[in-house]
C-alpha cells in the first residue's frame, strides 16, 4: 500500500571491472560491470549504483561505455557517481544513460557544482554522497575516499547539501566500509532525521540483519550493498523476502 | 514504418526514454526531436519531462513546441511522463507557473511536514522510489499489467485534475493522489515507465501498439 523501501547493489569500477575492496585497499575483481548489472536487475535490483573509483584520468572515459551498455538493456534507475567535478561531467553521464549522477568530493571543494547541476537537471538527478568518519562526539565529512578530513559537521552538511538542491542523499559511514558489522545506525538515523530528502545507507553490509537494521533504526530509505551480492552471498531477492518478512514494505 | 516522436525540449535525460521505446518496438522509428513538423508527421508521440515546470515551460515555448504538442495532444496516440504529465494542466505551484491548459487543474506540492506513514514515521520529498498503482479504469495501456503493480516515481508535486473522470491510476503517500489521467487518444502518467523494469516496458509495449481508442 504504500512506497517501497530500496534495495540498490553498487558496483565499484575501475578499469572497466567490478571491484571490491576493504577500506578502499586490497581491491579484489569481481567480474564485468554489464553482466553483473543485467544479473542484479533479473534478481530484482530497485536501482544499480555505479562508482567508478579509476584513479587516472587516462581511462575515464570507459565508463562511459559501460554505463550505455548498461542503459540499452537494464531498464531501472542508474545512478553514476566518482570523478564528478564539473557541470559538463554530470550531462556526459546523464547522456550516457544515468539516471542520477552522484557528487562527492567536488561538493566539498566546490558547493556551487551542487546548486548549478540541480538547476540544471533538476534535483531528482542529483545525489549528494556524504563519507563520515566518526571524530570525538561528532561525525565528520571526509573526502577523497576518506583519506581527507574536512572539518566539516556531517548533519550540518547534509542539511547545507539539500538546500543546495541535492534530491537524494549518499550516506556512507567510512568506518564501517568493507567491515561487515553493519550500518553506523546512529548516524544514518542523524541525518534521516535532520532532512527531508531520501537518504541510501550504505557502508558496512555484512548480513541480511543489517539491511533490516538500517531502514528501521536507520531511518534509511534506501539500503546500498556491495560485497554481500558480489560474491553470491545473498541474491538481491532473497534479501527483500528477508526484508518483507521483518515487515519492511519491498518490491518483490 | 511508424514513427515515434519523442519531445524534446532540451529539459533533462531522455535517452532512457528512447532506449525504453526502442526495445518494445524495434519495428518503429523512435525520433528524439525538437521540430514541430516532426511532431506533427509523427504515428505517436511522448511526451516526457524533467527539472522545474516553469523551465519545462519557457523551453517549449523558446522552441516554438506549445502548438505542436497540444495538436498532438488531441489527435494521435499521446503519452505525458512525469512533467509531461504536469504540464497538461493549468498551473503548478512550482514557481506559480501556466501549464498548458489542456485539462482543468492544478499541480500541488507534497507538504513533508504532514506526512508520517502507518508506524509514524517521516515521508521524504521527493516521493522517490516504487510504490503501487491501483487502476482506476480499464484502460488499453493497462492490459496484462496487474493493479497495484509497483512503477518507478520520482517527484515532489502532483496533479489534482478537477474532472475526476480523468483519473486512470492512483498511488498513495500518504493520501491518494492522481498518478495518470486518461481522456481518447491521451494517456499521461507521473512514473517513469521507463525505468520501471517489466511493468514499465509492458505500459509503453502497449502504447506502441495502441491505435489511441478504447
Amino acid at each position: 500500500m504504500s512506497l517501497a523501501k530500496r534495495i540498490i547493489p553498487c558496483l565499484d569500477v575501475t578499469n572497466g571491472r567490478v571491484v571490491k575492496g576493504v577500506n578502499f585497499l586490497e581491491l579484489r575483481d569481481a567480474g564485468d560491470p554489464v553482466e553483473i548489472a543485467r544479473r542484479y536487475d533479473e534478481q530484482g535490483a530497485d536501482e544499480l549504483t555505479f562508482l567508478d573509483i579509476t584513479a587516472s584520468s587516462d581511462n575515464r572515459g570507459l565508463i562511459l561505455n559501460i554505463i550505455e551498455q548498461v542503459a540499452s538493456q537494464v531498464f531501472i534507475p542508474l545512478t553514476v557517481g566518482g570523478g564528478v567535478r564539473a557541470v559538463e561531467d554530470v550531462r556526459r553521464l546523464l547522456n550516457a544513460g544515468a539516471d542520477k549522477v552522484s557528487i562527492n568530493t567536488s561538493a566539498v571543494t566546490n558547493p556551487q557544482l551542487v546548486a548549478d547541476a540541480a538547476s540544471r537537471f533538476g534535483s531528482q538527478c542529483i545525489v549528494v554522497a556524504i563519507d563520515a568518519k566518526q571524530v570525538g562526539d561528532h561525525w565528520e565529512v571526509f573526502t577523497h575516499g576518506g583519506r581527507q578530513a574536512t572539518g566539516i559537521d556531517a548533519i550540518e552538511w547534509a542539511r547545507k547539501m539539500v538546500a543546495l538542491g541535492a534530491g537524494e542523499l549518499l550516506v556512507t559511514s567510512m568506518d564501517r566500509d568493507g567491515t561487515k558489522i553493519g550500518f553506523n545506525l546512529p548516524l544514518n538515523r542523524a541525518i534521516s532525521d535532520a532532512v527531508d530528502v531520501p537518504i541510501i545507507a550504505s557502508g558496512g553490509v555484512g548480513n541480511l540483519t543489517h539491511l533490516v537494521e538500517g531502514v528501521k533504526e536507520g531511518g534509511a530509505d534506501a539500503v546500498l550493498a556491495a560485497s554481500i551480492f558480489h560474491y553470491g552471498e545473498y541474491t538481491v531477492r532473497e534479501a527483500k523476502e528477508y526484508m518483507r518478512d521483518y515487515g519492511i514494505e519491498v518490491r518483490l | 514504418m511508424t514513427h515515434i516522436a519523442v519531445v524534446d525540449y532540451g529539459m533533462g535525460n531522455l535517452r532512457s526514454v528512447s532506449k525504453a521505446l526502442e526495445h518494445v518496438a524495434p519495428n518503429q522509428k523512435v525520433i528524439v526531436t525538437s521540430d514541430p513538423a516532426q511532431i506533427a508527421a509523427a504515428d505517436r508521440v511522448v511526451f516526457p519531462g524533467q527539472g522545474a515546470m516553469p523551465d519545462c515551460v519557457r523551453e517549449l515555448d523558446a522552441r516554438g513546441l506549445r502548438d505542436a504538442v497540444v495538436a498532438a495532444a488531441a489527435e494521435k496516440p499521446f503519452l505525458g511522463i512525469c512533467i509531461g504529465l504536469q504540464l497538461l494542466f493549468e498551473h503548478s505551484e512550482e514557481g506559480d507557473a501556466a501549464g498548458l491548459g489542456i485539462f482543468k487543474g492544478k499541480v500541488k506540492r507534497f507538504a513533508p511536514a504532514d506526512m508520517h506513514d502507518a508506524d509514524g514515521a517521516k515521508l521524504k520529498v521527493p516521493h522517490m522510489g516504487w510504490n503501487q498503482v491501483y487502476q482506476s479504469q480499464s484502460h488499453p495501456l493497462w492490459h496484462g499489467i496487474e493493479d497495484g503493480e509497483r512503477f518507478y516515481y520520482v517527484h515532489s508535486y502532483y496533479v489534482a485534475p478537477e474532472d475526476a473522470s480523468l483519473d486512470a491510476g492512483f498511488s498513495e503517500y500518504p493520501a491518494r493522489f492522481t498518478s495518470c489521467i486518461a481522456r481518447g487518444n491521451l494517456f499521461a502518467a507521473q512514473f517513469h515507465p521507463e525505468k520501471s523494469h517489466n511493468a514499465g516496458l509492458k505500459l509503453l509495449s502497449n502504447f506502441v501498439q495502441w491505435d489511441g481508442g478504447n
